[in-house]
């Protein structure tokens, strides 16, 4: 027979107050197997769990059980404990008396019968808990970062100089991301280019970083450690182990194509680079654009080009790799203005969004740095910027608050002022939320220094009348409704995930949130790993953020892959499903209901195994499974028996 | 019955907003005059919350800053406000952004006073009424003939 000892813990007055937690101790001691049992005000503590260890040694204990709080909190701390005693950590149960009773229930004497009655449950399960070991896993010492913005490149850069391996894959031409676009950075107004072409630079030199883009992840197979990985290059079309960047081809290609990079102020050609400073630095063919793409004539970048790069008949390309651990930053969108109905719909040729606005103000923009509004290039004497286009509105977009278009428009204001002495600027807004190092300051000086007017409330419509743009709205300050007749009117419009993300988490069997963005472990605790072991996340996918932010979640992220490559190989908890063979029928509906892809025919035996470093011990496939053969180790049928028996007796 | 009873309620026309309306010269002008800067107010309202005489006044002293930064100068010099501030530097020893807004009451009644607007004097009150005001009010009332 089994010595069980049992430690029950006030949790200060958490537990105390509502359960009495010395009768919860005094009942326990005389449960069958129990020949201890001892309470304390903080078991967590460092001497609560020297009592217990303590105990384990001068009682002699087999197996030991803490009513507290939930498993998550501390279940490591006590089996950790155990194990320093000499017990076997699956040797320690939690009996949870806290989220799951004191919290949640007023009635001292109920709270209490129920408490234990739960310490009973577990008493029952740990009678026939086995001893195990944890599973040893081994790990492929080199990362994929998905997504070539200023978080991915910082993430990667962080495991290269470390000394691992890192694949950054791209689904544009060049790294940069967003950050590519903007033209100064708020609240120092840094040149944005200036501080990240160095990082996009080094990125593309680093020995230990494989740069592949125009790429996309096809398939992710695998678990933490040992991913499989399938790349789909895209073909540009051109040879780029030939191409040395000189851009004839670019200058002569006769097509039109919108430019993304500049926010559709610009065209370029259907063989093009997005932007000068792109890394790499070459180009690719729009094939729905290219004239002998369409038409089956033209071919004119082949008969410039010199050393013979151009390839019509290049096609796509497909590679394998193994990872041990991926970082997902693939940035964000802004909601697009033909979205927003009241506000013209992207039919005010004068209204454009925040990054458009960007594209003005950058040296190397369509009009090089000079504010030229788009319907006839003038300079703008009255400019409107208007804030939370679309955030912080849950009737009719998104509920959130997207973070960064306080400080940005600020800074548009700003740079808006330094450019155009003469121009008046205003800017509507619901809150200025100023959190960030040197960020209310800079904001002060903009409304002090610079003569921009904030108003206060938000803008109800903006319509065309003649060469101006009017704009209605209120100032909640003076309490009076605000008319402008605006030459420019920029919109902070709403940030928002990427079209794609929702595609590639599939892929990636990692969760996004209400909102699309992706979702981290824990809010507070686990702030940049997936609840998937091996992914992890970073940047504005994760919600809306400004650099500082995303460059500090990047190396976060960094460091987490690090400390993973940084062991021999991984352990997997061993409490997971195993396969009676003898009673497995081969039936497989424990592979239909396994979310983790942990159940695999055996052709050869006719039965259905358990991977072990896939399991995560949700026990579907146990429930699931008709026969009775696969079993979950430390959660038997026997042991869910007695303990539902023992939860009966209780009440 | 209220003998307003048919009337249309009062209208708040929009306020058409131009650079040319916000740099008229208005804000300038209390700028000069009170030697304090209208766009450092960020409209916190610490000025009215404080003001002991806030519930006489038809706008309250916060939304004055705020008219004078939108370069609404009529709304202002017509108010009463400016001439029920009893100069007692509450506000402006509260004011976390340093604006001596006693000062700026001080610039609008000089604008006011050069414009003709009548406004009220010591030699107007009662000796009845006069000895129920309180002091800080009396004082005031000597200041703002002083401006």
């Amino acid at each position: 027979m089994k010595r069980i000892g049992v430690f029950v813990c006030h949790c200060g007055i958490n537990i105390a107050e509502t359960v009495d937690v010395k009768r919860v101790a005094e009942e326990a001691m005389q449960m069958e197997g129990v020949t201890y049992a001892q309470d304390y005000i903080y078991m967590c503590s460092e001497p609560g769990q020297a009592l217990v260890r303590e105990k384990i040694k001068e009682e002699n204990l087999d197996a030991i059980i803490i009513a507290a709080c939930s498993p998550t909190l501390h279940e490591s701390t006590f089996r950790a404990a155990a194990e320093e005693a000499g017990l076997n950590p699956w040797q320690c149960e939690i009996a949870n008396i806290r989220e799951q009773c004191s919290w949640v229930h007023t009635d001292r004497e109920k709270a209490t019968r129920k408490a234990i009655n739960i310490v009973g449950t577990i008493v029952q399960k740990t009678r026939l808990n086995e001893s195990l070991e944890p599973i040893p896993v081994s790990i492929t010492k080199k990362a994929l970062v998905i997504g070539g913005g200023i978080a991915g490149i910082q993430a990667a850069l962080d495991i290269a100089d470390s000394g691992y391996k890192v694949i950054l894959v791209e689904k544009e031409s060049s790294i940069g991301g967003h950050m590519a676009q903007l033209s100064e950075t708020f609240p120092t107004l840094d040149c944005s280019q200036c501080i990240l072409t160095p990082k996009m630079v080094a990125a593309g030199k680093h020995p230990n970083i494989e740069l592949l883009t125009y790429s996309e992840i096809e398939e992710v197979s695998g678990y933490v450690g040992n991913f499989n990985v399938r790349i789909r290059r895209k073909a540009p079309f051109v040879d780029w182990s030939k191409c040395n960047g000189c851009g004839l081809c670019m200058e002569k290609c006769p097509a039109k194509v919108s430019s993304v990079f500049d926010r559709e102020l610009t065209t370029h050609g259907a063989i093009y680079v997005p932007f000068p400073q792109a890394v790499p630095n070459k180009p690719v063919i729009v094939k729905d654009s290219c004239i002998y793409f369409k038409t089956g004539k033209c071919r004119l970048c082949e008969k410039v080009c010199e050393i013979g790069a151009i390839n019509f008949e290049q096609e796509d390309q497909f590679i394998e790799e193994e990872v041990g651990a991926i970082i997902t930053a693939t940035g964000f969108e802004t909601l697009p203005v033909a979205d927003l109905a009241e506000y013209g719909a992207g039919d005010v040729p004068d209204v454009i969004d925040g990054l458009a606005f960007e594209r003005l103000l950058s040296a190397s923009g369509p009009t090089v740095g000079e504010v030229r509004r788009p319907s006839d290039g003038m300079v703008p004497k009255e400019i409107v910027f208007v804030q939370c286009a679309g955030s912080r509105d849950p009737e009719r977009y998104k509920p959130y608050c997207s973070k960064i278009c306080c400080m940005y428009t600020t800074k548009h204001a700003l740079l808006y002022k330094h450019r155009v002495h003469d121009g008046q600027s205003y800017i509507f807004y619901i809150d200025i939320r100023t959190g960030g190092k040197g960020y209310e300051e800079f904001y002060h000086n903009a409304e002090e220094e610079e003569g921009i007017i904030y108003l206060r409330g938000k803008v109800a419509k903006i319509f065309r009348d003649g060469d101006k743009t009017v704009v209605w709205g209120t100032d909640t300050l003076t309490g009076r409704n605000i008319e402008i007749a605006a030459d420019l009117v920029v919109l902070a419009t709403a940030v928002i995930p990427k079209d794609s993300t929702a595609e590639l988490v599939k892929k990636l069997r990692i969760h996004t949130g209400p909102n699309g963005f992706l979702s981290e472990a824990h809010p507070k605790l686990r702030p940049v790993e997936s609840i998937n072991s091996g992914f992890f996340i970073a940047g504005a996918a994760q919600g809306p953020r400004d650099i500082p932010e995303t460059v500090a979640q990047a190396s976060a992220a960094a460091c987490k892959v690090i400390s993973l490559f940084s062991r021999d190989h991984l352990e997997q908890d061993p409490a997971i499903a195993w396969v009676d063979e003898d009673l497995c029928g081969g039936c497989r509906i424990c592979i239909s209901v396994c979310p983790y892809d942990a159940r695999e025919y055996d052709e050869e035996k006719g039965i259905v195994i358990v991977n072990e470093a896939l399991c995560e011990g949700c026990g579907s496939c146990v429930a699931a499974c008709a026969c009775g053969a696969t079993q979950q180790r430390n959660l038997s049928d026997s042991q869910i028996k007695s303990m539902v028996t023992a939860s009966l007796r209780g009440e | 019955m209220s003998e307003n009873m048919g009337l249309a309620p009062p209208k708040s026309p929009p306020i058409l907003l131009t650079r040319e309306v916000v740099n008229a010269g208005f804000k300038q002008q209390v700028n000069e005059l009170s030697g304090q800067h209208m766009d450092a107010c960020y409209q916190c309202g610490n000025c009215s919350s404080g003001c002991p005489l806030a519930q006489e006044m038809d706008i309250l002293p916060n939304r004055i800053i705020r008219l004078v930064q939108l370069g609404q100068r009529d709304d202002i010099i017509n108010s009463e406000t400016i001439w029920i501030c009893a100069s007692c530097f509450q506000c402006t020893v509260r004011c976390p952004r340093g604006i001596d807004i006693q000062a700026v009451m001080d610039a609008l009644r000089q604008i006011a006073l050069d414009e003709g607007i009548d406004h009220f004097g010591p030699d107007q009150i009662s000796p009845e009424l006069a000895a129920s005001v309180p002091q800080p009010g009396l004082v005031g009332v000597y200041r703002k003939l002083a401006t």
